[in-house]
């Protein structure tokens, strides 16, 4: 029989085996009755205690929304979304929240100990095989549910006076940095699911670096869905002012559930003269059983605006759950030689669909971008890469070089690539590459007489194909992401 | 023990675009423990087939005959498992495997087999001593260890490259089909040496070669003439002299 046959048959038992972190937490949850109106935009404002400005905002969000209609042009299929059948509000019942570790609900953080995620300092600087490279330690935003219940690190940051906090909070806080540059990269009107998030969004980040400083330690935040049928709605704000260096990271699961879960975040990133932004993201959550049904469904608008010149946004992604991915991190280069890079591995399994890809917008001279997208499909997923790279008239001896590189394995899956190259001057150059490939039998076969099972095997195999995009990881996503990839191809690598 | 690697009538073909052809056609070997045997052929005579056979390849369709190994029925396992039972193949046209670390890769393989073998794993600092033991032995350099698995290597250091997976997989039956094609005169030397250092009475090899020079430095215990896929003649080290002088004929119109 040949591998790919075997292959496909083992992921299709594999998938059977229900979803690693796929448990929900038992704790108190205070919950906003379902449906979305202006009252309901209301409630939230008001339970997060907000200035009216605020609310007005959200309000004009919430109005253009009504007039606005999804987007139908993505390579993805799902039934209609009922958004009248969500809650819009939910947080855990425990208030105010937390200030230290110790006063988390202990729920709380055995939910984070059987993600593996490391709240810790010394867990976090537990040496890592291979870590080459100076290591910073790692703060931790935990969001759970709508509201971030445990911040750490909060002190040494505040001495370099970088602020790290729940955006809500910084809507309280710090009002006036926050209403200079919201919805500034990601204007509410945007699109149909960037309004949406601007009316309704709960919780989410906040990040501020100061001129001059590099943050003392890589920023990070663990995103978890755990109310049933609570749409989430983060709202991310990274500010890195002249020659400031930030290093933020992004990692999810979701517990199993049965109905569909709506997610549409906003990030939005702004990086002045000679500032350097990195954000990376591993996202695993729950893609549905291997029907796909009961995964959550991504609607994500991320954006980052280069305005200082030679200031640089880098977006590193590893994608492999969700049911449906629509996600496009994308850069507007308008500072004279600054950069853009999109680093991504997308896995799709069993019946997932992702539609994924950048958008690099050359708007100033000398400006520089990159992108590598890998692509790995099995089962019966379909997998897009859709990327735009626009050179604007002014954006003289602008360059961007393309590589795309797809990964099949078994003979039910899609993958497709969509490049969408517009150049307005003559002096810029775009370059292209694209490869698409499956793991071959001599290559299983190699490994496999080397005493490799045939599932480490194609995880072997499959992190060679990523290898470009996991080296751009800080090193403690680096290994998570391996991890990930070897749990979400199980059996399907078999 | 006479019944450490025993082959008894093999047949085996495999899908030629749509249409079987038949490769091995009842051949017949014994290696015993400790001992190390040379196959020679001509070219398309199924060398090759018989090492994938034996090494558990899923594309050639096992028609006849049998094949145990340390007592047990070797075609019933999977190709690991043939692995952890102490079987290693060297292969004529090593894999490449993009983006695939070669420490690593070794590292994996290592473990893998130790854990199958009821050995404790080695750590980074146990693996990284134990290879930078044999690849100063083979005269490697360090950066083979970070390069991709077998990508952009030459002839000859993809050769060495199995030899060194032979002696980090510390196999109790090695086939080194062809390793010794492609290498110059000290890499020849170095990777006889590679296996000659491994010879104990717990070891076998079957050495498969074109060449009657390699069996100046592996001196073999005994000699296989293979043509058609089956063994046709078989005797000591002499044969391979006569092999060099006078080509196959004599012993193809023997066999006839
Ligand atoms: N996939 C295949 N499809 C068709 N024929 C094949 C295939 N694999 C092997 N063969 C044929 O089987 C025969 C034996 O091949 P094999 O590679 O075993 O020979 P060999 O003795 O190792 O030769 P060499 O000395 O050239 O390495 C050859 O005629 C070869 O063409
Ligand atoms: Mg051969």
């Amino acid at each position: 029989m040949p591998a790919v046959t075997e292959t496909r048959e083992t992921v299709e038992k594999l998938a059977k085996s229900s979803y690693e972190w796929g448990f929900e937490t038992d704790i108190e949850m205070d919950i906003a009755p379902k449906g979305l109106s202006e009252e309901t935009v209301r409630l939230i404002s008001e339970r997060k205690g907000e200035p009216q400005w605020m609310l007005e905002w959200r309000l004009k969000a919430f109005r253009a929304w009504l007039q606005m209609e999804e987007p139908g042009w993505a390579h993805i299929h799902h039934p209609p979304i009922d958004y009248q059948d969500a809650h819009y509000f939910a947080q855990p019942k425990k208030k105010p929240g937390p200030k230290s570790l110790d006063e988390v609900d202990p729920e709380l953080l055995k939910t984070y100990a059987k993600l593996g995620i490391p709240l810790h300092e010394q867990a976090l600087l537990a040496g890592v095989e291979g870590a080459e490279e100076q290591r910073l330690p790692v703060a931790v935003d935990a969001v759970f549910d709508s509201v971030s219940v445990a911040t750490t690190f909060r002190k040494t940051l505040a001495e370099a006076g970088v602020i790290f906090c729940p955006i809500s909070d910084a809507i309280r806080e710090y009002p006036e940095l926050v209403r200079k540059y919201l919805g500034t990269v990601v204007p509410i009107v945007d699109n149909f699911f960037a309004a949406l998030n601007s009316a309704v969004f709960t919780d989410g980040s906040f990040v501020y670096i100061p001129e001059g400083v590099r943050c003392p330690m890589e920023l990070s935040t663990y995103f978890r869905i755990n109310a049933r049928n609570t749409g989430q709605f983060e709202r991310t704000l990274i500010i890195a002012e002249d020659r400031a260096t930030v290093s933020y990271l992004e990692g999810c699961t979701a517990p199993q559930r049965d109905e569909n879960q709506l997610h549409a975040a906003v990030v939005e990133l702004i990086a002045m003269e000679d500032a350097s932004i990195k954000y990376s993201t591993v996202q695993n959550w729950y893609p549905g059983d291997d029907e796909g049904r009961g995964g959550i469904y991504n609607f994500v608008t991320k954006r980052g605006i280069c305005r200082g010149a030679r200031s640089k946004i880098s977006w590193t992604q590893v994608e492999t759950g969700s049911a449906i991915t629509w996600k496009y991190p994308s850069c507007v280069l308008a500072g004279e030689g600054s950069v853009g890079e999109f680093y991504s591995v997308a896995v799709t399994n069993n019946h997932q669909q992702a539609d994924t890809g950048t958008k690099m917008i050359h708007l100033a001279p000398n400006t520089r971008s990159t992108i590598i997208a890998k692509t790995i499909s099995a089962g019966h997923s379909d997998s897009t890469y859709r990327g735009l790279v626009r050179m604007q008239p002014k954006a003289r001896n602008a360059r961007n070089f393309t590589q795309c590189d797809s990964l099949l394995i078994g003979d039910q899956c899609g993958a497709h690539t969509v490049p969408y190259i517009e150049s307005r001057n003559m002096t810029a150059r775009v370059e292209h590459e694209a490869t698409t490939s499956k793991i071959s039998e001599d290559q299983l076969f190699y490994c496999r007489s080397r005493g490799l099972s045939e599932e480490d095997a194609v995880g072997l195999i499959v992190n060679g194909f990523c290898r470009e995009v996991l080296k751009e990881l800080p090193m403690e996503f680096a290994v998570e992401a391996q991890k990930l990839l070897q749990i979400s191809l199980e059996g399907s690598v078999g | 023990m006479s019944d450490f690697l025993k082959i008894q009538g093999l047949q085996a073909r495999i899908d030629a675009d749509g249409t079987p052809k038949d490769i091995l056609k009842g051949l017949d070997l014994e290696v015993p423990k400790g001992e190390v045997h040379v196959i020679m052929g001509p070219n398309g005579s199924g060398k090759s087939t018989l090492s994938y056979v034996l090494a558990g390849r899923d594309d050639y369709e096992v028609t006849g005959g049998s094949a145990t190994f340390k007592g047990q029925d070797l075609l019933a396992l999977e190709p690991e498992e043939r692995a952890a039972l102490g079987l290693f193949l060297a292969f004529q046209s090593p894999v490449e495997l993009p983006g695939v670390n070669n420490a690593n890769f070794l590292r994996t393989a290592v473990n893998a087999v130790r854990r199958a073998r009821g050995e404790a794993e080695l750590d980074a600092v146990a693996f990284l001593k134990a290879v930078r033991a044999e690849t100063k032995h083979l005269s490697m350099s360090d950066d083979m260890l970070k390069r991709a698995v077998n990508v952009g290597f030459s002839g000859g250091e993809k050769k060495r490259n199995e030899v060194l997976q032979m002696r980090l997989l510390q196999p109790s039956f090695a086939i080194l089909d062809e390793t010794d094609s492609g290498l110059d005169i000290d890499a020849l030397r170095i990777v006889a040496e590679g296996v000659n250092s491994l010879r104990s009475p717990d070891f076998s090899a079957l050495v498969i070669t074109h060449h009657q020079r390699l069996l100046d430095y592996i001196v073999p215990d005994r000699v296989h003439v293979m043509a058609h896929g089956r063994i046709i003649h078989s005797g000591g080290p002499d044969i391979a002299k006569t092999l060099e002088k006078q080509g196959y004929t004599q012993f193809l119109e023997a066999a006839a």
